[in-house]
Parts: structure tokens; C-alpha cells; sequence
């Protein structure tokens, strides 16, 4: 399924954080998202499954626009996966997977044999199977992740959104996830901050800077040495790594304490 | 600024401890497989329960007389020989003793609600004001006469007061016509303190006699409960129930973050907006007609989780019996403690359910997840 958004602008408390971006997903592909914190990559995400509305533009997946879906219908076709998840309530891992379902049934449908086999593949397909009675809350990060995936897959939608969903794991967990979702033939929007963990597994990446989107297409056009220092502010080295062949990116302070950009930490999180 | 939360109301955060012993803990008390046996037993408790509160009180009556009774008036055959038996059973206790199954289901429910609502595990109808607004229209009812609140009685006067301070709350609780779970929190307990305050100086001012009925009100009472106001609260109690049991998917879907609910199709705003007035109402209703009780809201949703886990398609029906059990015993213990004088509710309910809450939370420290 592929995902578009046209010149979408997200205002929140009449700031504007994303500011007319315009990114195409073809169908199957990886598409990462890169900038600094705050640049509006969540916030954009957001716009794709229906958690913010944006004030101009339009999302659209495959031809149908988010916004007039309903949000079921919505939620049949993408699904995500975000950065950290309330844990506070007891849920056991089959009780997350199962709520995947939740846009296929209705008010009154009860959990068919489907259902539940639906629940069971999905485990099994991001290898959870053995924790399906644990609860979510002491597992630790990279298989919640994983339980999310599943979740993901059980709500057998098209478009998976992750949003910064690597940022707590360690780094197996980090390759894990990720290869994971690259197995998954769906498309998928991905807000990274590893900028490497964008270049080895997207197959085009989209740098954002202060809502706009700065430069998008593949990986060696987008992340240049110029451009990771104008909006990043720091001095990049691009080589090449030596098993995978993909662009790996080394970095170090600019030489002068002279920053082109300075992130603007706080904004991105603004409470909607 | 963040979306969930902030550190101080919510339970330390987890870390990822226990690692690589799958399987290991059992997630709940009761295997889910037991779940509609206990879903029987539970009914059955209730049921038994009623009985036992109908047959204990000033003059006991033996239990086979008490189920006589109950059954002739249930299938409305005549009456039977002992009429004063008849009476005290029928007319005096029953409506007592369904008040109490009424208001506990009522507030359990309502409890597990607003705790999805704002995931926070500690929450209750206190915590979005509408405890003390109903109490300062019962108040003003009680003090200043029903002049003072158009005309309206007690109850009355209680269940507007729930319902402006909602409105309230809700209003400054959210901001460009969204609202967060924390906004809501923090406006519920700002207003919630107002409305206190008003109460208090309205008691300062109340002559003897008001101030016992005050008083009286304030820590709730099945006391005086009749069977024609028992209609309307019953209404309320079972529609509220069942559509909340109908949202399920989306209560729990609540609990995993706005992201995650989004993202499974849930039409946050609206369905927030709902279950805000959903829960006024049942709560509104029950401090209405049985004053302001408190803790069970807090106690019983937290057993309820306890022993089935945090899925509202098991905890919500389990919450509901098992809090209409609980008041009943509850009422039972306040009306038998002192006997013949009886107590308020509310210090019972608060003399239970406190160092139960404090032992399940140091029990549940210790396990592992949080609460």
C-alpha cells in the first residue's frame, strides 16, 4: 500500500510543526525519516494514523485519504509501533497481541478461533510464541518492541508506522526489530534517529528540518556530508561499510562551537 | 511536555529487569480458563450475600424465611402469614440491600472506567471532581434549604452539582478541543479542592441539626433507601454497565497510549468525550442517592485486576459483581457494628479498604509489575 502526504501542515497551539511536507511511500518499500529532534518527524507520522489532523493538506493511503476514512477503517491499513508505551496496567502479551483485532470487529463481535490463530501466527512470526502468557510489563524492551510488531501483524494492516521505535533498544534489539520489519513485505514509515540504522536497511530516506522536508530520495543523495551539517550541525564522513556494502556514516563536532542548527528540544514532544 | 502522565502520578517506571524466564510467573491469580466459573461464583456470592443482609439486623430472621419472602414477592404470589416478617424483609431491607448492590457495582464500575480513561491506576470519580460537586449540591440542599438550588432536593441537588463540576473540569481539561488524561487529572483535583472548600465554609455556617445530616451525607449511607428510588439508579447502572462492557476493545485499547488507540481505530476525542459523560452519570447517580463513598472505586477495580488481569472483557464484569458483594457487607458492617445506631459507610468503606489497598500495593512492589 502506498503512502502519500501532499502538502501537509500540522499546527499545534497555533505553532506550526510540520509545515507543507510532501513524502511519498511506494508500496513494500522502507521510507526513514531523519532530522533533528523536533523537526517534526513524529508529528507527521501522526497525521498518517489519524492521531492529529492536519490543518491543510492530505494523507493519503494508497488513493483513499486518511481523513475521510473512518478510524477503523483507518486502522485496518496502517498500523504502528511507537517509541515507549504506558505499561501500567497488567496485559498480558496474547491480551496486547489480540488488541490488533480490535479494528476488525464489531461492537458487539466476540474473538472467533480466527482470531486467536491470527494472534498465534503473529507470535510466532516475531518469535514470541514462548512469552504469549507473560506480561507486557516485565518484558524488556526489544521484545515489547517485537510485541508490538505482532500486534502490528495481527491487525493485518498494509503500512506499518514506526515511530522512533528503536530508541531504547540495545543495539541487537535495534538490528532485530529492524530486520524484522524489513521481512515484512509491508510498507513501512519509519522516524529514525540512527542515521546508520536509516542508511542500511531504507531504501529512501527523507531528511526533515523545522516541518520542511530538507532533501528525500535514496540514502547516498539525501545524507550528505553538506546537508548532515547544515541540519544537524555536525561534520559527517560518508564511507562505505565493509560487510554490507551500505553507506556508513561517521561523525564529529564541527570544528568551531558555531552550530548552524540549533535542535530545538522540546518542541517535539508538544502536548496535543 | 509529553503525552503521558507526569512521573509524579504515574508508578515508577519499569525496568527491564527479569530477563529470559519466559513463562515463569503466572500473569494472573485465576487461570483464564476458570474465568466463567468464577464469573458463576461470583453471581452466586451476590446473591448470597443479599439474602444474609436481609435476614441480619435488629430482629434476625432465619434464612429460609428471608428466601420465602424474596421468592413469593419476586414471583408475586400473596402474601404470606407473618406480615411484620414480610415487612421488615420487603420494605425496610431489601431496598436497602439492592441500594448497596447498585451503588457498589456502580462505583466498581465506574472505577475501572475512569482508570482506563486517564490510565492512571489510582483513579476515581474523586480524582475528576464529581465526588465534591455532588457533595456541595447536596450540601447547599441540606443548609441553606432547597430554595437555594431551584427547588431541588437532596439528590437532586447532588446530581447537578456532579454534573456542573464535569463540565467544568472538562473544559479546562482540554485545549483546542482535545483533552489529555493529565490535563483532566490536574483540573479534576484543582476543582475538586474548590468545590471542597465551598463545602467546608457551607458546613461552618450549618445549624446542628443540618450539620449531622451533613455529615451523614458526606460519608454516604444506604440509610432510609426506599424502593421508589431505586428506578431510575438501576436504569442508569445496568445501561452504563453494558455499554461500557460494549467498549472494551476500546478501553483497553486506552491503556497501551494515544498513539496505540489511534492507531487501532479508536476515535479518541469522541470516545473520551463519552466515556467522560458515561462516567459522570453512573457516578453522579450513585453520589446522588447514597452520598459520597469512597476507596471502593479504587479497591475493587484493583482485586478485580488482581485476580484476572487488566483486559476489560474479564475485569469489568468481574469488578462489577464483586463490588456489589462488597457493599452489601459493607452496609451489613455499618448497620450491625454499633447496633441499633448505624454508621456511615464511608468510614468503612475507608477502615477496609485502606490497609488492603497499602497491603496490595506492597505485595504487588514486591512481584514485580507495577500496579
Amino acid at each position: 500500500m502506498r503512502v502519500r502526504l501532499e502538502g501537509v501542515e500540522v499546527r499545534i497551539d497555533s505553532v506550526t510543526i510540520v509545515d507543507g511536507v510532501d513524502l511519498v511511500a511506494e508500496s513494500g518499500r522502507m521510507v526513514g525519516l531523519v532530522g533533528p529532534n523536533g523537526s517534526g518527524k513524529s508529528t507527521m507520522l501522526r497525521t498518517i494514523y489519524r492521531a492529529l489532523k492536519p490543518v491543510a493538506g492530505a494523507v493519503h493511503l494508497d488513493d483513499d485519504d486518511v481523513w475521510r476514512l473512518s478510524a477503523k477503517e483507518s486502522a485496518q491499513r496502517s498500523a504502528v509501533v511507537a517509541q515507549e508505551v504506558p505499561a501500567e496496567f497488567d496485559l498480558t502479551v496474547t491480551e496486547v497481541v489480540t488488541m490488533g483485532r480490535t479494528p476488525h470487529k464489531r461492537l458487539l463481535e466476540r474473538d472467533s478461533k480466527e482470531d486467536a490463530l491470527i494472534v498465534a501466527d503473529a507470535l510466532d512470526r516475531v518469535e514470541m510464541t514462548e512469552f504469549a502468557d507473560r506480561l507486557f510489563a516485565t518484558l524488556s524492551g526489544g521484545e515489547k518492541q517485537r510485541t508490538l510488531v505482532a500486534r502490528a501483524l495481527a491487525q493485518r494492516s498494509r503500512v506499518l508506522i514506526l515511530d522512533e521505535a528503536t530508541n531504547h533498544l540495545d543495539i541487537h534489539a535495534q538490528l532485530g526489530l529492524m530486520e524484522l520489519v524489513r521481512g515484512l513485505g509491508v510498507t513501512v514509515v519509519a522516524a529514525l534517529h540512527d542515521l546508520n540504522l536509516a542508511a542500511s536497511y531504507c531504501d529512501a530516506v527523507c531528511l526533515i528540518d523545522r516541518g520542511r522536508v530538507v532533501a528525500a530520495g535514496t540514502v547516498d543523495e539525501v545524507l550528505t556530508p553538506a546537508r548532515l551539517a547544515e541540519v544537524f550541525g555536525v561534520n559527517a564522513h560518508c564511507g562505505v561499510h565493509p560487510l554490507t556494502g551500505r553507506p556508513l556514516l561517521t561523525f564529529s563536532p564541527l570544528p568551531t562551537n558555531r552550530r548552524a542548527h540549533e535542535p530545538r528540544g522540546a518542541t517535539k514532544e508538544v502536548s496535543a | 511536555m509529553s503525552l503521558r502522565a507526569p512521573a509524579a502520578l504515574r508508578p515508577p517506571a519499569k525496568v527491564d529487569g527479569r530477563k529470559g524466564r519466559a513463562g515463569a510467573a503466572r500473569p494472573h491469580l485465576l487461570p483464564a480458563r476458570l474465568f466463567p466459573v468464577f464469573v458463576v461464583f461470583l453471581i452466586a456470592t451476590a446473591v448470597l450475600s443479599a439474602l444474609v443482609a436481609l435476614s441480619i439486623g435488629a430482629v434476625n430472621i432465619p434464612l429460609v424465611d428471608v428466601w420465602g419472602v424474596v421468592l413469593r414477592h419476586l414471583t408475586r404470589r400473596p402474601i404470606g402469614k407473618n406480615l411484620v416478617q414480610e415487612r421488615i424483609i420487603w420494605n425496610f431491607r431489601a431496598p436497602r440491600v439492592v441500594m448497596a448492590l447498585l451503588v457498589g457495582c456502580g462505583l466498581s464500575v465506574v472505577g475501572t472506567a475512569l482508570q482506563a480513561l486517564v490510565r492512571n491506576p489510582l483513579a476515581d470519580s474523586y480524582i475528576l471532581g464529581v465526588n465534591q460537586g455532588a457533595a456541595l449540591g447536596a450540601v447547599m440542599a441540606l443548609v441553606l434549604g432547597s430554595g437555594a438550588v431551584g427547588g431541588l432536593g437532596v439528590s437532586g441537588a447532588a446530581f447537578v452539582g456532579s454534573m456542573v463540576a464535569l463540565v467544568l473540569v472538562f473544559l479546562l481539561g482540554q485545549r483546542a478541543g482535545r483533552s489529555n488524561p493529565t490535563r483532566l487529572i490536574l483540573a479534576g483535583v484543582a476543582i475538586g479542592h474548590l468545590l471542597s472548600s465551598a463545602t467546608s465554609y457551607l458546613q461552618i455556617h450549618a445549624d446542628t441539626r443540618a450539620l449531622a445530616g451533613v455529615v451523614f451525607w458526606l460519608l454516604g449511607s444506604f440509610s432510609g433507601a426506599k424502593w421508589s428510588q431505586l428506578g431510575l439508579p438501576a436504569v442508569v447502572v445496568l445501561a452504563t454497565t453494558v455499554w461500557l462492557m460494549l467498549q472494551r476493545r476500546g478501553l483497553n485499547a486506552l491503556l497501551m497510549g494515544d498513539e496505540s488507540a489511534a492507531a487501532l481505530g479508536v476515535n479518541l476525542n469522541r470516545f473520551r468525550v463519552e466515556l467522560l459523560v458515561v462516567c459522570a452519570l453512573l457516578s453522579g447517580t450513585m453520589v446522588s442517592i447514597a452520598g459520597s463513598i469512597g476507596f471502593v472505586g479504587i479497591l475493587i477495580p484493583h482485586v478485580a485486576r488482581l485476580l484476572v488481569g487488566a483486559d476489560h472483557r474479564r475485569v469489568l464484569p468481574v469488578a462489577a459483581l464483586m463490588g456489589a458483594s462488597y457493599l452489601v457487607w459493607v452496609d451489613l458492617a455499618a448497620r450491625t457494628f454499633e447496633k441499633p445506631a448505624e454508621l456511615p459507610i464511608g468510614i468503612f468503606t475507608a477502615l477496609l479498604g485502606a490497609p488492603f489497598f497499602l497491603w496490595l500495593m506492597r505485595r504487588r512492589d514486591r512481584q514485580g509489575p507495577a500496579i
